[in-house]
């Protein structure tokens, strides 16, 4: 028979006999457990009981686990609950789960006011520790950008370019269609609402200032962070998880020279470049827009953009790229190289990544334009 | 054609599984009877692993027809597929384990999918298991990226083992671990299959594994089975590769 488990109580004089029969297996563990659960309740009801196996057709680790579970509890003292009737083929498998120990049971966690104020606590000082990390790594670079200079042999070009590739070159489409798009939002809306005052030619000067000096750089940078500091946290992550950092470093080379600087200097290069063609993207949306909706017709929106802004828009933008691409690399870097052994901890050390390149990004551009206006430029 | 056996666990019948234009199973035929411990072998890159993971599924095949516990996979519908699946387990050569999850609750993970059993239950079948392949239930709490080679591959087992399948796949189950450590699996993969009644299938290159564990050895070469039977057979088989193999310099240290 091969049929539901049952757990049958059969009087025996003074004794009582549990006749377990039926298939005991995972299958049926939640009615087993069941079965079990109101049999452990007849514990000292009588002075003698003892289980009998000989009708399970058939066993597995659950079923044997509850026998002996009801075992256990039944045995009061001295006074042990036998197991009957168990067949040469099963009695290895009984022997199996007797030694199993009872289980200790997993810890909850509990959410209590001091608790949270210890997490509150942990993350503040944790931030300290986030800005060592990265003027640590920012040192490391730097030594090894003395050493390559010094040795230019050790400078990896071929990887420099591959990653140039990833983060530049492979990033214009996407960077040039979205801040063109902006561009052409904020003309759009800069028409709509200068218009009441009539003074729609206005919008070539908000444009020109607002796209070269702060949304061209800005907005691309943190495209950059979303696209490549993520990319470079997943790459040096994985790498890390798998041994290959420590694989590299016991061959004698060093990551930070191999792996770090070909990708932060790729960035630094690729920052500008696009923030550039971002902001010439932006410039010819606004243009269209104000062109179409504004009336404003590209001569006049040339002439006009050359009286509104100068030389200095244009380079205190692109001064700004480079910096802010040495912030998302070392960033990114930093966090892929403190990914460990989990997948969950590789996602979230990439979502600190994003998180805190764009942090920073918001952070240099608000002290940058400090600096720039104290100097006048 | 091997002759048909009445009793097969697993039926794979004729075949073919091609990458690109790379074949790398032709035409292939295999049966594993119920209860039996099969040791496959073949040179690397024969196609093993294909095999394995062709017939769990996770490679999909040209042509041919596979059954498993009589159910043809590809005609079977969800719920028949689940059925079978729940009634195998598979050790993955890596270990596979869920590197978020706890050692408990990897092992719990299917259990705690398929049945609805209290969490009292779960704790105990986890410790159980962990008894069963060797583990400390210290070893519960900790996370796959603090243990050692050994203890990944016991744990994979252990919950490949978690519900009490009839069939387990292992792919290179001893590979990286120390003899002891090696010959300590082999028993107890042995022991599993005598108290659960378990079914084996178990790809390996561990000469060891192949003397002591296995009742019938099958051999892969040129994307089909070369030769199958018991070790005594494999030894006085005259193919080149299988005299290679099973008269080498360790299989000699092996065998004595």
């Amino acid at each position: 028979m091969n049929g539901d488990p049952t757990l049958e109580r059969i009087a025996q004089g003074n004794g009582l006999a549990l006749c377990a029969a039926g298939s005991w297996t995972a299958r049926f563990a939640p009615v087993l457990e069941k079965m079990v659960a109101d049999a452990e309740k007849l514990t000292g009801s009588r002075p003698n009981i003892f289980i009998d196996v000989s009708q399970v057709s058939k066993l597995d680790t659950f079923g044997a686990w509850l026998i002996e579970r009801l075992r256990r509890s039944l045995t009061q003292g001295d006074n042990e609950a036998k197991i009957a009737g168990l067949s040469a083929n099963y009695s290895s498998l009984v022997d199996e789960v007797r030694r199993v120990k009872p289980a200790p049971a997993a810890g909850a966690v509990s959410v209590t006011i001091t608790g949270i104020l210890d997490q509150i606590g942990r993350n503040m000082a944790g931030f300290g520790t986030t800005i060592i990390g990265l003027l640590d790594m920012l040192g490391a670079v730097l030594a090894a950008g003395g050493r390559v200079f010094i040795h230019p042999s050790g400078f990896r070009l071929t990887s420099t370019v591959h990653h140039l590739e990833q983060v530049c070159w492979r990033a214009v489409p996407i960077v040039v269609l979205i801040t063109f798009l902006i561009g052409c939002i904020i003309s759009q809306q800069g028409i709509f609402h200068f218009r009441q005052f009539g003074a729609d030619i206005f919008v070539v000067d908000m444009l020109g200032v607002l796209v070269l000096r702060e949304i061209g750089v800005l907005l691309v940078a943190i495209m950059v962070a979303g696209r490549s500091g993520s990319a470079y946290t997943a790459e040096l992550g994985s790498m890390k998880m798998r041994e290959e950092i420590d694989a590299l470093r016991t061959m004698g080379f060093d990551p930070i020279e191999v792996l770090i600087l070909p990708r932060l200097l790729a960035l630094i290069i690729a920052l500008p470049i696009l923030a550039f063609l971002g902001a010439m993207a932006a410039l010819v949306g606004g243009g269209l827009v104000a062109w179409g909706y504004g009336g404003v017709d590209p001569e006049a929106f040339m002439l006009r953009l050359r009286d509104a802004i100068s030389i200095n828009h244009f380079t205190v933008g692109l001064i700004k790229a480079p910096v802010m691409a040495a912030v998302i690399g070392i960033v990114a870097c930093v966090e892929g190289l403190a990914v460990e052994g989990s997948a969950e901890s590789l996602g979230a050390h990439t979502t600190a990544s994003v998180v805190q390149g764009i942090f920073f990004v918001i952070v240099m551009d608000g002290v940058f334009a400090i600096f720039f206006a104290s100097i006048g430029m | 054609m091997a002759p048909e056996i009445a009793d097969a666990i697993i039926r794979v019948r004729d075949i073919s599984v091609q990458f690109g234009s790379t074949k790398i199973l032709d035409g292939l035929n295999l049966d594993v009877k119920r209860g039996e411990i099969l040791g496959f072998v073949g040179p690397s890159g024969a196609g093993k692993s294909v095999l394995t993971r062709t017939i769990i599924g996770l490679v999909p095949k040209t042509s041919g027809r596979i059954e498993v516990f009589g159910v043809d996979l590809d005609s079977a519908n969800a719920a028949a597929r689940r059925g079978v699946e729940r009634r195998w387990g598979i050790l993955f050569q890596q270990g596979a384990l869920f590197s978020s999850l706890s050692v408990r609750q990897n092992i719990q993970f299917p259990v705690r999918e398929y049945l609805k059993v209290s969490q009292r239950l779960l704790d105990e079948i986890t410790m159980a298991k962990l008894g069963m392949v060797g583990l400390k239930p210290e070893v519960a709490d900790r996370f796959p990226s603090e243990l050692s080679g050994g203890m990944i591959k016991r744990v994979a087992l252990a919950r490949a083992l978690a519900l009490d399948p009839e069939l387990v796949f292992l792919d290179e189950p001893t590979s990286g671990l120390d003899p002891i450590g090696a010959g300590d699996f082999d028993e107890l993969v042995r022991t599993l299959q005598r108290t659960l009644g378990l079914t084996v299938f178990m790809v390996t290159h561990d000469l060891d594994s192949l003397y002591t564990a296995c009742d019938r050895i099958a051999v892969l070469g040129n994307g089909k089975i070369i030769a199958s039977g018991s070790m005594a057979d494999m030894q006085a088989s005259q193919h080149p590769w299988l005299r290679a193999y099973f008269h080498g310099k360790r299989a000699r240290a092996v065998m004595g």
